[in-house]
């Protein structure tokens, strides 16, 4: 497989980073930028991972469902993840979350039918004195009403 | 001015967050303006047991939830160890409450380079890793950004600053864990691996990152060193409380008109910090309780929260000082909701690695669940007392602890909550 010139550069200095013979070290950050690119954690995204890093391809697989941001299924163009931990629940964090089902018309981990949305019920983020908080993709959202979170994602439909 | 995410507080002691709110506060040119590595400089002439004897003056404890004091946890590091020391930073900010790492690295990256470059005099390492939870993708990009300045200026690399100290760091990406928090799990993410907590000793000073020994801190922790070296450590601990020394960033949430974070001494009371710093509960209602640091700690009926936030006497009040998340419910606050979403919470992020974190947290999670969902029984309050007790203690790390704590003081002190829940007759479903 091959990646953007970026990410390979990126990959390159990774490798660098760890102390000689210690590459495996490089397997979660690879697979989460990879994803990034790739959609989703493939099989073959699983194989080329090993294969750099020098470990078995079963030991990059047993790390992927240990970690909650690596999804084996591809989700949407625009990842709507809401949090409804304890700082967000206490300022409408649930509530947002509802919202968020009704107006996406998906679930938990669900993906639109044209692929451009998807929906996660998340933990906590590190949002929390600027609840409720909502992240899509890798952008925070602070203080997120319903009508907000409608704005956003209105734009991000006009959006190409 | 660089925008901030809330508005400071005329009552804050702004000593780590001194910066932040500065134009371009994130840049080097700034950082040297504002009395940047010169803390660097003087460590430079010092000798470790001199910068780790300062560190233990300025009663500094670790910010990342434990507490432990730092300058003893440096004095661990077996120095004359043949093998490579390395220095690993937590930025793995994931303690329901608590998001105070997030500026310091966005807004002040430098005061945490020089923070673990005073480090690796200290515990002569010459390498380090910033492991940054994964959801803070846009923190990787900036720390990244603010290490290739520091390299290109010449305080990383080779020669640092022309005092012939050699030092590399780099970020690691998480991936979404919060287990990895846990210092040793957190080492085994850093090695590739599920992040599985490891049976202690050997500890991480001796035995850390590639079996190598390992000084783990946190963020903040690492940040508050410059002032610390650079002002001497009196000046730090006299700021606090005895054995409580300096400031630390109070993420305050929940039902307050002013949430934020804001900078506050050791020893600050807690019911100023609710109703002056962070301007009260909306609508004038009554507090009922509070999560005094992160949702791990135990939490404080209001009749409880007027202390001041010190790790002793939080720990004589029966809770924790954690990780500085403070998490306040007005009156109006359902507690066995607040039970189950903790909970909930807690089997998630379970590792699965000790049964009775992973079957406690799934069955509490389950039987809460039942209560709310209106087929609760009159046994159920003792019953989830009694599965969280049997959990207390009996785990590699601290989840199972930190799933338990917060549930028994909800169950002893909020036990009427549950009352609404309860149905006679209720059949299991």
């Amino acid at each position: 497989m091959t990646f953007s010139p970026a990410l390979e550069e990126r990959f390159a200095q990774m490798l660098r980073a760890y102390p000689e013979g210690r590459q495996r070290s490089a397997v979660v950050p690879m697979l989460i930028y990879a994803q990034d690119e790739v959609g989703s954690i493939t099989p073959e995204l699983i194989e080329e991972v090993a294969r750099r890093c020098g470990v078995d391809p079963l030991q990059v697989d047993e790390v992927v469902g240990y970690y909650s941001m690596l999804h084996r299924r591809p989700m949407g163009k625009y990842h709507v993840q809401v949090c409804t931990n304890i700082s967000c629940m206490l300022v409408g964090g649930e509530q947002l979350y509802e919202h968020a089902r009704k107006t996406l018309g998906i679930g938990h981990k669900e993906v639109t039918p044209d692929g451009r949305f998807s929906l996660e019920e998340v933990e906590c983020m590190g949002a929390c004195s600027w609840a409720p908080a909502v992240q899509i993709n890798y952008d925070f959202h602070h203080f997120v009403t319903p009508e907000k979170l409608d704005q956003l994602i209105d734009s991000l439909r006009k959006a190409q | 001015m660089t925008a901030l995410y809330n508005e400071p507080s005329p009552l804050e002691t702004r000593i780590l967050s001194r910066r932040f709110g500065l134009e371009n506060s994130a840049s080097l040119d700034t950082y040297l303006a504002t009395d940047g590595f010169k803390a660097f400089l003087k460590a430079r002439e010092m000798t470790p047991e001199q910068i780790i004897e300062e560190v233990k003056v300025s009663a500094l404890r670790g910010r990342g939830g434990a507490g432990f004091p730092t300058g003893l946890k440096w004095s661990f590091v077996p120095r004359s160890s043949p093998k490579p020391k390395y220095i690993i930073v937590n930025a793995d900010e994931s303690e329901p409450g608590t998001c105070k790492d997030r500026l310091l690295m966005e807004y002040d990256p430098h005061q945490l380079i020089e923070g673990i470059l005073i480090a690796s005099l200290a515990v002569d390492a010459h390498a380090g890793y910033i492991y940054i939870r994964g959801e803070y993708r846009y923190l990787i990009e900036s720390m990244n950004r603010a290490i290739g300045e520091a390299y290109s200026r010449g305080y990383l690399g080779k020669n640092i600053a022309g005092t012939g100290w050699n030092f590399d760091l780099h970020t690691h990406s998480g991936a979404g864990a919060y287990e990895c928090g846990e210092e040793t799990a957190l080492l085994d993410s850093i090695e590739g691996k599920r992040g599985i907590p490891r049976m202690k000793p050997p500890f991480p000073a001796v035995a850390g990152a590639w079996a190598c020994p390992t000084l783990l801190n946190n963020v903040e922790t690492f940040s508050a060193v410059p002032f610390i070296i650079r002002e001497g450590g009196k000046a730090f601990a006299d700021l606090g409380t005895p054995k409580n020394g300096g400031t630390r960033l109070v993420c305050i949430s929940g039902h307050v008109n002013k949430p934020g974070v804001y900078e506050l001494p050791l020893g600050y009371p807690m019911l100023k910090a609710i109703y002056e710093v962070a301007g009260g509960i909306p609508g004038g209602r009554k507090l009922k309780a509070v999560v005094p640091g992160g949702s791990s700690c135990p939490i404080l009926k209001a009749e409880e929260c007027d202390i001041p936030m010190d790790y002793d006497t939080l720990a004589k009040a029966g809770s924790m000082l954690g990780s500085g998340g403070m998490v306040v419910m007005d009156e109006t606050t359902d507690m066995a909701r607040v039970a189950l979403r903790i909970m909930r919470f807690y089997a998630h992020e379970s590792c699965g690695w000790c049964i009775p974190c992973r079957e406690g947290t799934t069955w509490l999670r389950k039987i809460l669940t039942r209560m709310v969902e209106g087929n609760g029984r009159r046994e159920d309050v003792a019953l989830l007392g009694e599965l969280s007790k049997n959990m207390l203690g009996r785990t590699f790390c601290a989840l199972g602890d930190a799933a338990a704590m917060p549930t028994i003081s909800i169950v002893e002190k909020f036990a009427e909550d549950f009352d609404k829940y309860i149905v006679p007759e209720a059949v299991l479903v």
